[in-house]
């Protein structure tokens, strides 16, 4: 018997669950060549994912932050927890005083 | 059926493969440090250093305008309804309860069959939340307007997991829930059928919060676990799209940027962190030697300048996001602060608390200065709205930092 049939002789296995349950299953095979065939499929997930990570668009620093800053002072006056750090309502101003004590 | 692996055919094929491992865990050495480098090309300049020119907060004070008493042990989560007044909180002992943060009225409360009720979202159209935690699902309850009616009963079970729901939240309709949990994955049900639409694999350990990106920007969320990964997916293939370990410990709190653009941490290792999407790294660290607690929950002000963070040690530490100082500290809290949002229209912002209350707060004094005068000391602050009056704490000696927290305390 060839290696290869004997593989294809341990199916995965297939735990009964209900449509709507999570499960995370391992493996349970004595197979040590099954074994490594399903760690090289997780390795290769994740060489996939990574290849997929490296070939994103990417901007400058400089860019983003810009963009960040831009976005922050286009909506300051907007925002009603910062309401009073433009220029024409100075806190700084000198107020009067009313101490309780 | 052969037992024996050493049969020669077998053998041949176990070295093939071992190979094909070995070259794959190379081609994966080589990709992460290519990874490392193409980020690291574009990283021009630190985001505070764009943003010298901008100008400065100085320091401010905020107050506690209501405080939520009822739960009978820790606020662990909580969440505001589009009407900017209405907000769900959950608990320790298994309450759920809705609040009228003007009034302070307890609307409903519903209490669930387990404790730790760990997550809780309001629906975007205000007639229903869903919520969930040690019974390792989330529920959706319609709100009733009739008082009496018991709310249990028309409970909807949507998500099953096989650990802990950690956070969930409804995406744009009341039609699908994006949930999180201490199984490793995140997911996406349908809330009529209770369908699993899509699964996200990829975290290797609990993942602990998610934010769904705003929604001119598409159909990303963004996760934050136990393994100092924050992930950012697509909701429809379920793929991971970019992925950031920087942190240097459990991920508790992810918030989008209001633009979409970047999203901030919240960590156990004490630290705030930015990530912008495009520029695909981590571009501001928000810190301090002296902070040493961890970060439970974050959140943006409505421009994106301020962050705010709820930490361990009792208090919420606001950020200049641009700038990466700390403009303020805020106390009140007598335990530590486990979530934290501000309000749908920015106005205020909530706390919940393990002292089992939540806090919101609103309006911003600006720390003007000191007077002195003999042995009184005047801290004066001038408030940011024009109608609100000026506010003035004094003391009676020069006081420490830590009296001063009493004396701001006091004054709520």
């Amino acid at each position: 018997m060839s290696s290869s049939v004997l593989l294809s002789q341990h199916p995965a296995p297939n735990p009964t669950h209900t449509t709507r349950r999570l499960y995370i299953f391992f493996s349970h095979s004595k197979n040590t060549a099954k074994m490594s065939g399903s760690n090289l499929v997780a390795m290769k997930k994740v060489v996939q994912q990574l290849r997929f990570e490296a070939s994103i668009n990417r901007v400058k620093v400089s860019q983003a932050a810009a963009d960040l800053q831009q976005f922050c002072m286009q909506n300051a006056l907007q925002d009603p927890l910062l309401t009073g750090v433009s220029s024409s309502t100075n806190p700084f101003r000198p107020q009067k005083v009313c101490s309780f004590l | 059926v052969q037992r024996s692996p050493l049969i020669p055919e077998m053998a041949t094929q176990e070295v093939q493969l071992n190979e094909t491992l070995a070259h794959l865990k190379t081609e994966s050495e080589t990709l992460k440090s290519k990874l490392e480098e193409e980020r690291a090309k574009l990283h021009d300049v630190e985001l505070h250093q764009v943003a010298e020119k901008v100008e400065g907060l100085g320091q401010f004070v905020m107050k506690t305008r209501r405080t939520l008493k009822g739960h009978g042990n820790k606020v662990l989560c909580m969440d505001w309804c589009k009407d900017k007044r209405r907000i769900v909180s959950s608990s320790q002992d298994g309450k759920v309860i809705v609040w009228d943060a003007f009034t302070t009225n307890k609307e409903h409360a519903v209490t669930m069959p387990c404790t730790w009720v760990m997550a809780c979202a309001y629906a975007p159209s205000g007639c229903a939340v869903a919520c969930g935690g040690l019974d390792n699902k989330c529920s959706v309850y319609p709100l009733s307007l009739d008082k009496n009616e018991n709310l249990a009963a028309k409970k909807k079970s949507v998500a099953m997991h096989t650990n802990y729901l950690s956070a969930c939240s409804f995406t744009n309709s009341d039609m699908q829930i994006l949930t999180s949990s201490g199984d490793g994955t995140c997911a996406l049900w349908d809330v009529e059928s209770g369908q699993l639409l899509q699964s996200f694999h990829g975290h290797a350990a609990d993942v602990l919060c998610l934010d769904l990106a705003p929604s001119e920007t598409g159909n990303t969320f963004v996760s934050g676990g136990c393994d100092k990964k924050a992930n950012v997916w697509d909701m429809r293939s379920g793929q991971c799209i970019q992925s950031f370990e920087t942190h240097e410990s459990d991920i508790n709190s992810v918030r989008y940027y209001p633009s979409g653009d970047a999203f901030a941490s919240g960590s156990d290792d004490a630290t705030c962190r930015l990530y912008d999407l495009r520029a695909d790294r981590e571009v501001a660290i928000y810190s301090k030697e002296s902070i040493i607690f961890g970060v439970s929950s974050v959140d943006f002000s409505l421009s994106g300048r301020l962050l705010f963070g709820g930490y361990n040690d009792y208090t919420i530490n606001v950020w200049d996001v641009l700038k990466g100082t700390r403009v303020s500290i805020l106390f009140g809290h007598e335990n530590r602060v486990s979530t934290l949002r501000v309000s749908p229209d920015g106005t205020a912002f909530s706390t919940g608390s393990w002292d089992h209350t939540l806090r919101v707060c609103d309006d911003c004094y600006f720390f003007i200065g000191i007077k002195y005068n003999q042995n009184l000391c005047t801290f004066n602050f001038t408030p940011c709205a024009p109608d609100k009056p000026p506010l003035s704490l004094t003391a009676t000696h020069l006081p420490k930092y830590s009296n001063l927290k009493k004396h701001i305390y006091r004054s709520t």
